[in-house]
C-alpha cells in the first residue's frame, strides 16, 4: 500500500474522474445488479436496484483511490447491502465476485494506483464489505429475532390477559349465579360448589367439597334417576334433566330442577359432571298446594269432580291396573228444599256433615269419596269384590245418613238416593259410566227416594232413548216430521160423520212412526208442547176447510195441560181460527178431566173465553180423574168423552151391567147439565148399539174407523156436497 | 372440546405460521425454527417459492403506486403478516405521506410486532381479526378511526385468499368487505396457482407442507379467482400472472416459476361521471 499514491488519485478523482470514470461505474453498477439481483429478496426493480448500487459502486472507487486508505467504506456498502434487504448469505459471493471483477477495471483512474495497490486495496475493500455485509446481517437477525420474540411475549400477554379476563368473568358467573353449580368429578366426589348450590343445601362451600353426588340417594326420587345417572357415569349419556329431592341437613327436603352434563376432555373421555340445580321447593310447593286446591272441595275438603273424573278415566282406562270398578252417585233428595227454606248456610253444613259421614262409612284406600256437584257424592271403589259390595256399601251410606244430622240446633235427617254402576273397567267410557249413575240415580229418586238402584242396561236404553227423543224434538218440529192423522166421530143417531179427532204422530228418520204416548210427555216437559200444538191446531184447522162442501167438519184438537196455562192460548187459537177463516164452532179443544181439577177460576178463564167465543170445549178422558161431579157445571166444557175403560165392559155379550149403570148414570146426568156425550173405544156392532141405546150422542173407535191420513179421511169420510 | 367463540385464541409457537414462513421467505429473521423448517420444507415442494413471494411484494408495490396514482389514498391491508420491509405504508406514504393504512392479520404474534413497528405512526394501524369475519374488521374501532369509507379505498387481499378454504366461504366474504366501500374503490388481489407456470405436481407437495401450518393452502382456477371480482371492473391488464401486472421492467427476465398465480386490480363500480 503506498500512501503517496492514494493521495494523489484523491485529489484528482473529485473534478477528474469526470464523465468516463461516471460511465465506468454506471457500467460497473449495471453489472453488479445483474449478478446480485437473483440472490436478493427486495422488491426494488432491477433498475431500481441498479441506481441503489450506484452511489456504493462510487463510494467503492473513491475507496480505492483514498489516502490514505481505508477500507472501512467496504464496510458501509456491506451494510448498505443488508438494509437494502439483500440479506441472503448466497448473495455475498455475487457481490464479491463483480467488486473483485470490475472494481479495479471500471472504478479505478488509470495511473493512479499500480496494479498491484488497486488489487491488494480492492481485496481489503472485498474483506470488509464481507465483514459489514456480516456483521449487519447479524444486527439485523438478532434485531428481528429480539423483536419478534418479544411480539410473540407481547402477543402471549394479550392471550394470557384475555384468558384471565375470561376467565374472572366466568369465575364471577360461577359464583354470583343464582342457580346452583357443582362439578364433580367421576367418581362423584364436588370438586366445586358454588355460593347458590352451598346456599341451598344449607352448607358451607368447603362442606359442600367433601361430599360425593352418589349418596344424594332420596326416598322421593324419580325411578329413573340413578338408571340416568349410571348411563351418564359410563359416558352413554351427555346430560339428562329431572326434578330431585335432597335431604338438607336441618331434615327438610330440598326439591330441584337438576340438569346433570357430562364434560369430557379433549379425548372425549368423561372426566367431569356438571350439575346445575335451580331451587324448585317454594313452586312445588306452591303447584302442589295450587293442584290440592283445583282438586278439593272447598266446603268439604273431599276430592272435587276434577280429581273424580281423573281417577275415573285411570281406573276405566285398560292396563291401569284395575280390573273392575264400581260407582255410587249420591244425591240427596229434597236439598233445594233444606236450601230455600233454611238457607244456603244450614245447607252447607249438612253438606259438610253429610261429606264426614260418607267419609267415615267409605274410608278405605281403594276408595275415593268425592263431591261432584251441589248435593252429589260420588264414592268409587277400585276392584270391588263384586256388585255386592258396592251395594253394601251404598246401604252403610243410606244408613249414616239416617241418624239425623244437628245443624244449628235442628235435627235434620237426610235421605238420598243412590245409584249403582258395576263392572269391569275398559267395557264403557268415563262418560257412559257417569251417565248410566246418573240414570240409575234418577230411577232410585223415582221410585220414592231414600234408596239405591243398581244400573241395568235396559234401563239404561230406555232413558238414554227418551233423552235421544227429547233432544230431537226441536229439530222435528223444523223439519216437518211431525204430521197428523185423523178420526171420525159418529153421529149415533144417524151414524153420519159429525167431526174428526185429529191426533199427532212423529214421522222419525230412525225410529220410523212414533205415537203421541213417546213424544207428547217428553214435549210437555221440555214445553216444546206449545209450538208444537200451535202447528197441530193450524194443521188441523186448515185441514177441515179443505173437507167441508157445505161447511166445515167439526175437528177436534187436544190441548195438554201446559198449553193450557200457556198465556197465548187464547190469542193463538183466534188468530189461527181468523187467518183460516172458519167458526169457531168448528174447533173442538179436549182437555183431559185430570188438567182441569183443582183449577181456579183465574186458570180457567182461557177456557171461558174461548167457550164465549163459540169454541167447543171436551172433557177427554173423563171418569179417571176422581172429579167431584159437582164441579162440571163450574166447566167450559160443552161436551163429556167417556174413557174407554167405562166402554170396555159394554163389548161382552151380555154387557156387564154394573158399567150398563154407570154409563147410563152419566149420560142422564150429562144430558141434565146441557152436555153432550161421547163415547171412545167403541169396537164392536154390539157395543156401538148399545151405547146408541144407553143415549150416548157420538162415538169414535176401531168399529168405524180407525186414524187415518187427510187424504185417506177425505176419501171415506169427507160429505161429498 | 371444540374452543367457543368468546375464549381467547391462544398461541402455538410449535405451529407454523404463515406469515413468519412468508417473511422467511422473504429473507426476514422474523421467524423460529418451526417456521423455518416447514418454509425449507415448502421451497423443497416448490422451488422458487422466494422467487413467488417477492414478485407478490412488487405486485403490491406497483398496486399501490397505481392506487395513490388513482388518488385512492386509503389502504385496507388484509393477511398482512410480518412486515419485512416494502409494506404498504412505506409505499404509499413515499408517494403520498397523507395516505392510511390500515393492517389486518389474525396471527396474534403478527399483530403484536405490527403494533411494535407501527408505534407512534397516526396514519397507521394493526387490527386483530379474521378475514373470515368480515364485520369484525369493518366495525373495528382501527377501521372507524383511519378510514373514511365515504372515499374510496383500496383493499389488498395480496397472496392471502389462497390460505382460505371454501368452506369458509372467501367469495362471499370479499363480497361483504367490499359493500361499505365507495364508488372508484380498488380491489387488490393476488392467488397463488401452479396455472400458468412451469409443470410441477400441480401444488400437491406444497399443500402438503400447508396443511400442517396455520393456514392450509387451496388452489383456485383463475375462472374461480376472477369470480373474487365480481362487481367490479378490471383495469388493465385484467387479472394476469404475477409478473404481468404493469411490469417495470420486462417480464421476460424474471425466473419462469415466478408467473404461476395470478394478480389484478379491479374498480368498483358505480363511481358517478
Amino acid at each position: 500500500m503506498i500512501p503517496g499514491d492514494e493521495r494523489e488519485g484523491r485529489e484528482d478523482s473529485p473534478d477528474s474522474a469526470g464523465d468516463s470514470s461516471n460511465d465506468g461505474l454506471r457500467r460497473f453498477a449495471r453489472i453488479w445488479s445483474r449478478a446480485v439481483f437473483p440472490a436478493t429478496q427486495t422488491s426494488m426493480t432491477r433498475a431500481e436496484l441498479e441506481d441503489f448500487l450506484h452511489p456504493l459502486a462510487r463510494r467503492l472507487a473513491e475507496a480505492l483511490h483514498a489516502h490514505p486508505f481505508s477500507p472501512a467504506p467496504g464496510r458501509d456498502v456491506g451494510e448498505a447491502l443488508v438494509a437494502a434487504h439483500c440479506t441472503s448469505p448466497d448473495a455475498l459471493p455475487h457481490v464479491l465476485g463483480v467488486v473483485e471483477s470490475y472494481l479495479v477495471l471500471y472504478g479505478s483512474t488509470p495511473g493512479l494506483l499500480s496494479v498491484d495497490d488497486a488489487h491488494s486495496r480492492c481485496a481489503r475493500l472485498q474483506h470488509a464489505i464481507a465483514a459489514g455485509f456480516s456483521r449487519a446481517l447479524r444486527e439485523r437477525t438478532l434485531a428481528e429475532q429480539e423483536a419478534l420474540s418479544r411480539a410473540a411475549l407481547a402477543a402471549q400477554t394479550t392471550v394470557e390477559e384475555a384468558l384471565h379476563a375470561s376467565e374472572t368473568r366466568f369465575r364471577a358467573v360461577f359464583k354470583d349465579a343464582t342457580i346452583g353449580i357443582g362439578i364433580a368429578d367421576m367418581s362423584g366426589r364436588l370438586r366445586d360448589a358454588n355460593g347458590a348450590l352451598a346456599r341451598m343445601f344449607g352448607h358451607s362451600e368447603e362442606e359442600m367439597r367433601r361430599r360425593n353426588i352418589n349418596d344424594w340417594v332420596h326416598p322421593d326420587d324419580a325411578p329413573e334417576v340413578w338408571r340416568l345417572h349410571r348411563e351418564l357415569a359410563r359416558g352413554e349419556r351427555d346430560h339428562f334433566r329431572v326434578e330431585k329431592p335432597y335431604q338438607r341437613p336441618d331434615g327438610t327436603v330440598l326439591w330441584t330442577n337438576l340438569t346433570l352434563s357430562l364434560l369430557r376432555d379433549a379425548e372425549g373421555e368423561p372426566r367431569y359432571q356438571l350439575a346445575l340445580m335451580e331451587d324448585i321447593t317454594e313452586r312445588r310447593l306452591l303447584h302442589l298446594r295450587l293442584r290440592y286446591e283445583a282438586t278439593h272441595d272447598e266446603l268439604t275438603g273431599l276430592p272435587n269432580r276434577t280429581l273424580f273424573s281423573e281417577r275415573l278415566d285411570r281406573i276405566l282406562t285398560p292396563g291401569s291396573g284395575v280390573s273392575r270398578f264400581g260407582l255410587c252417585y249420591l244425591d240427596i233428595d229434597g236439598f233445594k228444599a233444606v236450601n230455600d227454606s233454611l238457607g244456603h248456610a244450614v245447607g252447607d253444613q249438612l253438606l259438610v256433615a253429610v261429606a264426614e259421614r260418607l267419609q267415615s262409612c267409605t274410608a278405605t284406600p281403594t276408595h275415593l269419596v268425592a263431591r261432584i256437584g251441589g248435593d252429589e257424592f260420588a264414592v268409587l271403589v277400585s276392584d270391588p269384590e263384586g256388585r255386592e259390595e258396592v251395594a253394601s256399601m251404598a246401604r252403610a251410606a243410606l244408613a249414616a245418613l239416617a241418624t239425623p244430622i244437628s245443624v244449628d240446633g235442628r235435627e235434620l235427617s237426610v235421605r238420598a238416593s243412590i245409584g249403582i254402576v258395576e263392572g269391569p273397567s275398559g267395557d264403557l267410557g268415563p262418560a257412559e259410566v257417569m251417565r248410566s249413575a246418573d240414570i240409575t240415580m234418577y230411577r232410585a229418586k223415582d221410585a220414592g227416594g231414600n234408596r239405591y238402584e243398581v244400573a241395568d242396561p235396559d234401563s239404561d236404553a230406555r232413558a238414554i232413548d227418551r233423552h235421544s227423543l227429547t233432544n230431537h224434538l226441536p229439530a222435528a218440529l223444523e223439519r216437518d216430521e211431525f204430521f197428523l192423522e185423523y178420526q171420525p166421530l159418529i153421529r149415533m143417531s144417524d151414524g153420519k160423520v159429525d167431526g174428526a179427532e185429529a191426533l199427532v204422530r212423529w214421522k222419525h228418520p230412525v225410529h220410523g212412526r212414533l205415537g203421541p204416548d213417546r213424544f207428547i210427555p217428553l214435549a210437555e216437559h221440555t214445553g216444546l208442547i206449545v209450538p208444537l200444538g200451535r202447528w197441530v191446531l193450524e194443521q188441523a184447522v186448515r185441514q177441515t176447510c179443505t173437507w167441508a162442501s157445505g161447511g166445515p167438519l167439526r175437528v177436534n184438537v187436544n190441548l195438554s195441560p201446559r198449553q193450557l196455562h200457556h198465556p197465548d192460548l187464547v190469542p193463538d187459537t183466534i188468530a189461527v181460527l181468523e187467518a183460516v177463516g172458519v167458526e169457531p164452532s168448528s174447533l173442538c179443544l179436549e182437555v183431559t178431566e185430570s188438567a182441569l181439577i183443582g183449577a181456579d177460576e183465574d186458570e180457567l178463564k182461557p177456557l171461558w173465553q174461548l167457550a164465549e167465543l163459540g169454541v167447543d170445549i171436551a172433557l177427554d178422558d173423563f171418569g179417571t180423574g176422581y172429579s167431584n161431579l159437582a164441579n162440571l157445571r163450574k166447566l167450559p166444557a160443552t161436551t163429556l168423552k167417556l174413557d174407554r175403560s167405562f166402554t170396555q165392559g159394554l163389548q161382552r155379550h151380555p154387557a156387564d151391567p154394573v158399567d150398563v149403570t154407570f154409563v147410563e148414570g152419566i149420560v142422564s146426568l150429562a144430558h141434565a147439565l146441557g152436555l153432550a156425550v161421547t163415547v171412545e173405544g167403541v169396537e164392536t156392532e154390539h157395543q156401538a148399539d148399545q151405547l146408541r141405546d144407553l143415549g150416548c150422542d157420538t162415538a169414535q173407535g176401531w168399529y168405524y174407523a180407525r186414524p187415518a191420513s187427510a187424504a185417506e179421511f177425505a176419501r171415506d169420510w169427507a160429505p161429498n156436497g | 372440546m371444540e374452543r367457543p367463540a368468546w375464549a381467547p385464541q391462544g398461541i402455538d409457537l410449535n405451529v407454523p405460521s404463515v406469515s413468519r414462513m412468508y417473511d422467511y421467505y422473504l429473507g426476514g429473521s422474523h421467524n423460529f425454527e418451526v417456521d423455518r423448517d416447514a418454509a425449507r420444507r415448502a421451497i423443497d415442494a416448490w422451488p422458487g417459492l422466494p422467487k413467488i413471494m417477492q414478485t407478490n411484494r412488487a405486485f403490491l408495490r406497483r398496486a399501490i403506486r397505481f392506487a395513490v396514482s388513482e388518488g385512492v389514498t386509503q389502504f385496507l391491508d388484509i393477511g398482512s403478516g410480518i412486515p419485512t420491509f416494502g409494506n404498504v405504508h412505506e409505499v404509499a406514504q413515499a408517494l403520498d405521506p397523507e395516505a392510511r393504512v390500515v393492517y389486518v392479520d389474525n396471527d396474534p404474534v403478527a399483530v403484536a410486532h405490527s403494533r411494535a413497528v407501527l408505534a407512534g405512526d397516526k396514519r397507521v394501524d394493526i387490527v386483530s381479526a379474521d378475514f373470515r369475519s368480515p364485520q369484525d374488521i369493518l366495525e373495528s374501532p382501527e377501521v372507524e378511526a383511519l378510514l373514511d369509507l365515504d372515499r374510496p379505498v383500496a383493499l389488498m387481499l395480496v397472496a392471502l385468499l389462497h390460505f382460505i378454504e371454501d368452506k369458509d366461504e372467501p367469495h362471499k366474504a370479499v363480497a361483504e368487505l367490499a359493500r361499505p366501500l365507495a364508488p372508484g374503490s380498488l380491489l387488490v388481489l393476488s392467488h397463488g396457482s401452479p396455472e400458468g407456470g412451469p409443470r410441477r405436481d400441480g401444488g400437491i407437495g406444497l399443500q402438503k407442507v400447508y396443511s400442517g401450518a396455520s393456514a392450509p393452502l387451496v388452489i383456485r382456477s383463475k375462472e374461480s379467482v376472477g369470480h373474487f371480482f365480481d362487481g367490479f371492473t378490471m383495469v388493465e391488464p385484467g387479472l394476469v400472472s404475477v409478473p404481468r401486472w404493469r411490469p417495470d421492467s420486462s417480464p421476460e427476465l424474471e425466473d419462469a416459476v415466478v408467473f404461476g398465480g395470478f394478480a389484478g386490480v379491479g374498480r368498483k363500480a358505480g363511481l358517478a361521471g
